[in-house]
């Protein structure tokens, strides 16, 4: 039994080498100073060959960063130059088009070493809590005013910090100690994961990857081709509107399936925006990734095989693929509609296993908080909260009441917000009556209410949408609430950009629910009953499935 | 309290799912019994069992000093679903913060994913209007109009328990304590749990389902332990009850009834416990407990011969044990590490044409396919057993008999076939595998911990821990374990080795820059008052030992870590002692300190023990000749990827100073050690298994 000795031999080292990427983004959980980051588990990690192709990626992580980081290896081997990568070296970037979209990603690459070769490469991502320009929101008019732009380069040379890097960086974004914690936070995490191999190959007696990589990916194609091969083969095309910033989007997408790929083609798609909701196509192909992915191969692991049959193409200037100076600060709007947008398409091809539409965009509200008056002598802050609407109804269950779909982030609890700064969140609970109606509801969306401490004021960028074009109900659901924006004295606000918010007043979001799927006559009775008792929809909704209140 | 009487006499009982475990010590010679779970009355078991037991020991009922227990009835109210009926009360805008959850889909690829439950459903969850601010200030005046409308709205639902739980509560709970007191007097009947007073930690979601908890369960428990005293007095144990809780102490049953979510995973804490007594006993400081059972593995890690704790858990996982699919609780707690693997775990291939094992297990009905109770599916067990781990006619003392051909079937049927493997093959897949995903888990835990994994010693029980801690310990880099004696009722043997003891958590941020030094002592000390308070109505052991702990991050991050504090109290000059204590235990955990950043202290602990009497150090043994094989079996030799001989010998035909050699199975009632090629065991004089790698 040698040859299967050998196999079981592999298959303990794929197990391995995840459990070290997994331990890779622990680590740089456990040590970012990004909110976002150590809090809402917005970045990824992921093991690459000689070649920058990705073997193993940690689950934890969000499906934008997870899909792009994948690409950005290559363009770092390129860009740096086989003759001159080093032991002790690492790389960095922020580059939204070889990196993961948009400026606030950094992307860190460090290449692994082992009895003095080279073996391979660690990869991180992780979104900083600044990074100079305008801050974070979509009001730039070209990636210039967005922030600091960090071509690929040297972040460590054979082991000596690039002092000029840090500096120029200390000197462009607000709260650098943060933002250079968490380059730090990055580099460390790679540091880790490199440890962690060593150990794995020295262990198994392995001189590099190649065994091992050539294993994981052999079987990882072999699986997805599997897939792909007993799906209908076709082509299906399906389309979006959507808010957009001043003027409406309009989304649009082919899907192709063959016998050994899965071409996604966004021709049809509105032009760029003048404004930052513009998305790279390496973002958009990310998601657009994820979305076929958990219909077709949820199972099968992140890999350079298992994503390989997917490919993505879009018309060049088209708005999701923004060619730079584009802005492309907030590309993430845009971009958590393009599974709502691939599953659509995959709908018809494979009915029955799609949800129906959701809110999608999570609702990140980035407030700056300021004393009114230089008397106070409070402190002002920078203020991150990822909130999420209701997401699509599916087949056979309800849909999910404020959860992020697709993005994978959670939220903060609001008492660890207000301890970072001086607002006070006076509501955060569930929208009644705001998931599409269906024989399976849509997910709620949720309320929130939110005033600066006394003394202060804030402003916030905006970067909602779903206001005038809700998520759309599937095979006779009917449509979620759409959002809204607006202070508690009425004044109604806009969906994209800066604003303001005085001292006393309230900001008032309402969150967008998801899509019914299916006629609401076909809801059981005892459903709606139970949705009315606990309030999860009001007692004339429940007339919308023709039956009187709590009854029927 | 103590009697006056020559002998000391104390009872162990640990409720588990099947067994009721009952270990009495008289005088340090102890004598065990296991008796059926009861579930409708699980007093009666226990009536039962300390009755066996004393007649085991040929003692009267009547001399019984003290009896522990421990119970898993609160942690099986919680996943069942089966508690009082509740209400929750909290701050007008937070009627959901236990449905939304953390708005996140704890596995990201599943169109179809459920989320667990909020514990109190919407319907039932009611607001008050009212606000504190996170210094604990109060912004919104509690709205008495309000709190009457809920306390008619409570009688008229007529709720047996009511859970409140305000926002900021862990800074100020005197909201939380105006309603309850407006409750209480209107609804004297009903039971009333506050967050401020359960679970003072911030973070809403954890803090609002911890309390929640407390109220779904207390009436069921202050119920069953009022039965309990009362029943145990009837058969002449008049001598005071206590019970174990989860962070690994020990507490009245009148605590207990009052915070009976405490009393949640108290078992896997007797295990946790029973291991630092052995590490004590050996003289251990640095060891990893391994307790591997049907459907899974435990994993902790203990230092200084204390089991580590933590400030949080999840309980009632929903989704393969996936971390975020359960019910947070934030109580201190032993802090294990839960893995979906044990004997009973199956084996299958995915789609990658990979083998899997667990999460799903046959347990114990149908169980494994060797079982012949109708399991078709290979599972761990059955791996050990094709591979000679286990001994077909001698399993459980021979009361069932395995069959290697069923296993050989469903290792060919669901493996082999599949994937084009012998039997044997698939076997040693199915155990690499489930030995490589607990090694992953360990690694992970002590490097979380900022530990290396190959630095401990392993102290290892359970039905299926001694059969593969070798081959864990080979791919954890572990050179010696140590197999305790009596490791079936291992819990309930721990419960008579735990302090008198309560930590008590709080929230409270406190930067070092402008650290103010007068309000930190006033925290310090009124923790300390509640702490001591739960262990001064225990024993009269000693002074009791207090230990503080700072949980500390740079402003800004999210993670803390917890800083041992040498200082009981206060003054000028501590915060630059307490950064400093904070930076050497940051680069202990990431490598380096960070210039020039902000440190604060986020919580705070206070854990108030009885000093653990000293107990007699194993004395080193001269070892003898190795003991020659009874017999000799076929296993399987991993690190070899063949088959030897193996000797096989009776644990308890060996005697202290005894050797074997491996590749060697030393087999007792409840399981088998198994030796691979590299580990030799020596007999201890405490009758443990000290094995090192040669």
């Amino acid at each position: 039994m040698n040859q299967s000795m050998i196999d079981i031999h592999m298959q303990v080292m794929w197990n391995r080498l995840i459990s070290v990427v997994e331990e890779q983004a622990q680590t740089l959980i456990r040590t970012a100073f990004s909110t976002s980051v150590r809090e809402a588990g917005d970045l990824s990690a992921g093991v690459f060959d000689l070649e920058g192709r990705m073997l193993a990626q940690a689950v934890t992580g969000t499906p934008g960063h997870v899909n792009a980081m994948a690409e950005s290896v290559a363009h770092f081997i390129r860009d740096i130059g086989p003759e001159n990568i080093f032991e002790g070296d690492v790389y960095i970037t922020n580059d939204p088009w070889k990196g993961t979209g948009h400026l606030h990603d950094i992307t860190v690459v460090t290449p692994s070493f082992h009895h003095g070769r080279l073996v391979g490469y660690f990869a991180s991502t992780a979104h900083v809590v600044d990074i100079g320009g305008r801050g974070f929101g979509p009001d730039a008019r070209e990636v210039y005013e967005e922030g600091l732009f960090i071509p690929i380069m040297k972040f460590f040379e054979r082991g000596e910090l690039n002092r000029t890097l840090i500096h120029i960086v200390r000197n462009n974004v607000r709260e650098s100690d943060k933002v250079v914690g968490d380059f730090h936070a990055l580099a460390a995490c790679n540091e880790t994961g490199h440890r962690r191999l060593v150990d794995m190959l020295t262990e198994f007696n392995l001189e590099d990857l190649s065994l091992i990589g050539g294993f994981i990916l052999k079987h990882s194609r072999e699986a997805t081709l599997e897939r792909l091969k007993n799906l209908p083969h076709g082509s299906w095309s399906y389309s979006l509107d959507l808010d957009g910033y001043d003027e409406p989007v309009h989304l649009a997408a082919t899907l192709t399936i063959g016998p050994d790929n899965v071409l996604v083609d966004f021709d049809g798609t509105s032009g760029m925006s003048r404004f930052g909701i513009n998305v790279p196509l390496v973002y958009a192909k990310a998601y657009a990734c994820y979305g076929i992915k958990c219909v077709v191969a949820p199972e099968i692991p992140n890999n350079a095989a298992s994503l390989a049959p997917f490919d993505v193409t879009a018309p060049e200037g088209c708005i999701l693929n923004a060619k730079r100076p584009a802005p492309v600060a907030v590309r993430h709007v845009l971009g958590h509609f393009v599974p709502d947008l691939v599953l659509g398409a995959l709908h018809q091809a494979l009915p029955g296993q799609v949800p129906a539409e959701g809110a999608s965009a999570l609702w990140n509200l980035h407030m700056s908080v300021r004393p009114v008056s230089d008397q106070i002598g409070g402190k002002g802050a920078e203020i991150l909260m990822f909130n999420s609407g209701g997401s699509g109804a599916r087949a056979s269950l309800d849909g999910l009441n404020a959860t992020a779909f697709p993005s994978g982030v959670h939220t903060m609890p609001i008492e660890a917000t207000e301890n970072v700064g001086p607002v006070i969140v006076w509501r955060k609970e569930l929208r009644e009556g705001s998931g599409g109606a269906g024989a399976q509801r849509g997910g709620l969306g949720q309320m929130i209410e939110i005033e600066a401490a006394e003394g202060f004021s804030f402003r916030f960028s905006a970067m909602f949408d779903r206001l005038g074009h809700p998520a759309r109900g599937r095979d006779g659901g009917l449509d979620g609430a759409p959002g809204g924006v607006a202070l508690d004295d009425g004044t109604v606000l806009k969906g994209k950009g800066l604003q303001f918010v005085p001292e006393g007043r309230r900001l008032v979001l309402s969150l967008p629910g998801g899509g019914g799927y299916g006629d609401p006559s076909r809801r059981p009775a005892d459903a709606v009953a139970h949705d009315v008792r606990h309030g999860y929809i009001t007692g004339e909704q429940a007339a919308l499935y023709g039956k009187a209140e709590g009854k029927a | 309290m103590v009697k006056d009487s020559p002998r000391n006499c104390r009872v162990g009982v640990d409720i588990g799912g099947t067994f009721t475990d009952i270990a009495l010590d008289i005088d340090g010679v102890l004598h065990s019994t296991k008796v059926l779970t009861d579930y409708a009355a699980p007093e009666r078991a226990i009536l039962k069992g300390v009755a066996a037991v004393a007649d085991l020991a040929g003692i009267a009922l009547s001399e019984i000093d003290l009896l522990i227990h421990g119970t898993t009835l609160a942690t099986n109210a919680l996943i069942e679903r089966r508690g009082a009926k509740t209400a929750f009360v909290t701050t007008e805008g937070f009627r959901d913060v236990l449905e939304m959850r953390t708005e996140n889909r704890f596995e990201q690829y599943d169109l179809n994913i459920t989320l667990p439950p909020a514990l109190i459903p919407r319907a039932d969850r009611f607001v008050v209007r009212e606000r504190m601010n996170a210094a604990g200030k109060v912004l919104l005046p509690l709205d008495e109009a309000s709190v009457s409308a809920v306390v008619e709205a409570l009688a008229a639902g007529g709720y047996e328990s009511v859970a409140i739980g305000f926002i900021h509560a862990y800074a100020n709970g005197a909201h939380e304590a105006a309603v309850r007191d407006a409750i209480v007097k209107h609804l004297p009947h009903v039971s009333v749990s506050i967050s401020s007073e359960v679970s003072p930690q911030m973070r809403e979601f954890e803090r609002f389902n911890t309390v929640s908890a407390n109220a779904y369960v207390k009436p069921a428990i202050k119920s069953y332990l009022d039965r309990l005293v009362v029943s145990l007095k009837e058969i002449g144990v008049s001598c005071p009850v206590f019970m174990i809780h989860s962070g690994g102490g020990i507490v009245s049953v009148e605590s207990a009834a009052e915070f009976p979510v405490r009393l949640v995973e108290s078992g896997p804490a007797g295990g946790a416990i029973f291991a630092a007594d052995i590490a004590r006993r050996h003289g251990l400081d640095t060891v990893l407990s391994f307790d591997m059972g049907g459907t899974t593995a435990k994993i902790c890690l203990i230092e200084n011969q204390v089991p580590k704790t933590a400030k949080t858990f999840e309980v009632a996982r929903t989704y393969r044990f996936r971390k975020g699919s359960g019910m947070p609780i934030s109580i201190p707690v032993v802090e294990m590490v839960e893995i979906g693997a044990g004997g009973g775990s199956i084996a299958s291939v995915d789609c990658m044409r990979q083998i899997r094992v667990g999460p799903h297990s046959a347990a114990s009905e149908p169980g494994p396919a060797c079982y012949q109770r109708g399991g078709r599916n290979p599972t761990v067990t059955d791996a050990d057993l094709i591979l000679g781990k286990l001994d077909p006619d001698n399993f459980a003392g021979g009361a069932i008999p395995l069959s290697i051909a069923a296993s050989r079937q469903a290792m060919a049927d669901d493996i082999g076939a599949v994937i084009g493997l012998d039997p044997e093959a698939a076997a040693f897949g199915t155990c690499e595998m489930v030995d490589e995903n607990m090694a992953n888990a360990g690694r992970v835990h002590t490097v979380e911990n900022g530990k290396n994994i190959a630095d401990f010693t392993m102290i290892t029980f359970g039905g299926a821990g001694p059969l593969h801690a070798a081959r864990l310990c080979e791919k954890m880099g572990i050179s010696t374990f140590l197999v305790p004696p009596g490791a079936g009722v291992g819990s309930a043997i721990g419960f008579l080795r735990a302090p008198f003891g309560y930590e008590s958590v709080r929230s409270a941020v406190f930067s070092l820059a402008g650290f103010d030094v007068a309000e930190a002592n006033r925290l310090v000390e009124s923790m300390e008052v509640e702490a001591l308070g739960f262990v001064e109505g225990g024993l009269d052991t000693g002074e009791p030992v207090i230990e503080r702990t700072l949980f500390m991050r740079y402003a800004g991050q999210g993670w803390d870590i917890p800083v041992p504090l040498a200082a009981s109290r206060f003054d000028a000059g501590s915060a630059q002692k307490i950064a400093a204590l904070f930076e050497m235990e940051y680069e202990r955990f990431f490598g380096r300190a960070i210039e020039g950043l902000d440190i604060e202290i986020v919580s705070w602990s206070v854990k108030a023990s009885s000093p653990l009497p000293p107990v007699a150090r194993v004395a080193a043994i001269a070892e003898g000749a190795a003991v020659t094989p009874v017999k000799t079996r076929r296993l399987f030799e991993a690190a070899q990827g063949a088959f030897l001989d193996a000797g096989i010998h009776e644990r308890e035909s060996l005697r202290p100073g005894d050797v074997v050699k491996g590749p060697a199975v030393i087999v007792e009632r409840e399981t088998s050690t198994v030796l691979t090629a590299a580990f030799r065991a020596v007999v201890q004089s405490d009758g443990c298994l000290l094995v090192t790698r040669t």
